[in-house]
């Protein structure tokens, strides 16, 4: 994945003075086109994004009087402007003449990579860590108020919600997964009830330790004070992945890319300690 | 006269959750409208890229999305670093709306409200 600070190139197409106007039917076809490849682009006019200065290079794209291009250049020197006329060009060339343009800039592209990462409802969220304390990729951390949020996008394994159905109030979302309310469909009381059914962690881990969590001030004095047999532990969560993976909501390549179980008692060893002392620095600070 | 709201449209091009016949009708009643507007590839890898232009879509007064559940649109720009001003943006749900029923939203006149 690409981190984009900058982009490489935003596609103008211009359709104003001193240019022809494509049909609406190819021009749906030619924007269509470019958004699957990747390319972010502006239909000129009213309604459209005066300007933003987070772009490398701007390629305007039209059907110019005489076929000829006009030399364009930002007045602020900021941004390269680049154009070209797509005259009797066919869709499939004028992407070519984009892919041209960019020069071979790197960029995010589909169909290399699915972007599958949990994206958290602080509108839901009670800090309560459960997610932090199951995921085994690192993908949970808090800033620096504590707060849980993503850390490691990278981690997360493609397709596999676990955490989502792990969290006692719904607010872990998916925004690619099928269904709602992982996919961020709005949360009704059934929803949480029936979340709740199909995995109960809190169950799954002994008693409710995890109800003592999200009651922090109440909870904090016994919520780790019971030993934890690593062995157990692993086994529930083993249990766990199994329970969602009978419900066909994590693929088998996600199971079998689960790391050892040595290194799965030693990671969800960890998980849970990062979670303790969040909630336990929370506490004092209450 | 007041500013056109500016129109954003997310073709969600990464997974293609939203289903193919909306985003291609909503691209064809956008294109058919005469109105200027912008388009992305997909917010999601805007999102887990923290891609700089979201804070410039973010930043703009009297926006509409069209993308996928409000709920999920709002938090993947949080994610970001870069939130919404729920009271400048209107997010129109493509995975729920007919491709009809989503371009009327998008390009409504502005009813004073």
């Amino acid at each position: 994945m690409t981190e984009n600070n900058r982009y490489p190139l935003r596609v103008i197409l211009y359709e104003g003075k001193g240019t022809g106007s494509l049909e609406p039917g190819a021009r749906a076809m030619l924007l269509s086109m470019l958004l699957d490849s990747g390319y972010a682009t502006t239909v000129a006019g009213d309604g459209a994004l005066i300007r933003d200065d987070d772009f490398d290079r701007l390629l305007v794209i039209g059907m110019f009087d005489k076929g000829a291009a006009p030399n364009l250049a930002d007045a602020d020197g900021k941004i390269e402007i680049l154009t070209r006329d797509i005259t009797n060009l066919n869709e499939s060339e004028i992407l070519d003449a984009v892919e041209r343009a960019r020069d071979g800039m790197p960029m995010n592209q589909p169909g290399s990579w699915k972007p599958w990462f949990p994206v958290i409802d602080y509108d839901r969220c009670t800090n309560c860590m459960q997610c932090l304390s199951f995921c085994l990729f690192d993908v949970y951390g808090v800033d620096n108020e504590d707060k849980i949020q993503v850390q490691n996008n990278d981690n997360c394994k493609t397709n596999c919600p676990a955490c989502s159905r792990v969290c006692p109030e719904v607010a872990i979302m998916f925004p690619k997964y099928g269904s709602g309310p992982i996919n961020g469909e709005p949360v009704n009381d059934s929803d949480l009830s029936r979340e709740k059914m199909k995995v109960d962690i809190s169950a799954l881990l002994g008693g409710d330790i995890y109800s003592s969590l999200r009651n922090r001030s109440e909870g904090a004095k016994s919520r780790f004070s019971k030993e934890r047999d690593s062995d157990k532990a692993l086994g529930e969560r083993k249990k766990c992945l199994t329970k969602l993976a009978a419900q066909g909501d994590i693929p088998p390549e996600v199971l079998a890319s689960l790391p050892s179980p040595e290194e799965i008692a030693i990671k969800a060893e960890a998980a849970t300690k990062k979670a303790k002392d969040v909630l336990e620095k929370l506490r004092h600070s209450d | 006269m007041a500013e056109a709201p500016k129109i954003i449209y997310c073709r969600c091009a990464y997974a293609k959750v939203v289903p193919e016949g909306v985003k291609d009708g909503v691209m064809e009643g956008l294109c058919s409208s005469g109105r200027g507007f912008d388009a992305v590839a997909d917010l999601c890898e805007m999102s887990a890229s923290k891609d700089a232009r979201l804070k410039a879509l973010a930043k703009q007064d009297n926006v509409r999305i069209a993308a996928c559940h409000p709920r999920a649109v709002k938090w993947l720009f949080h994610a970001a670093g870069t939130p919404l001003d729920d009271s400048r943006v209107e997010i129109v749900n493509m995975r729920e709306d007919e491709p009809d029923v989503a371009v009327a939203k998008l390009l409504r006149e502005d009813d004073g409200e």
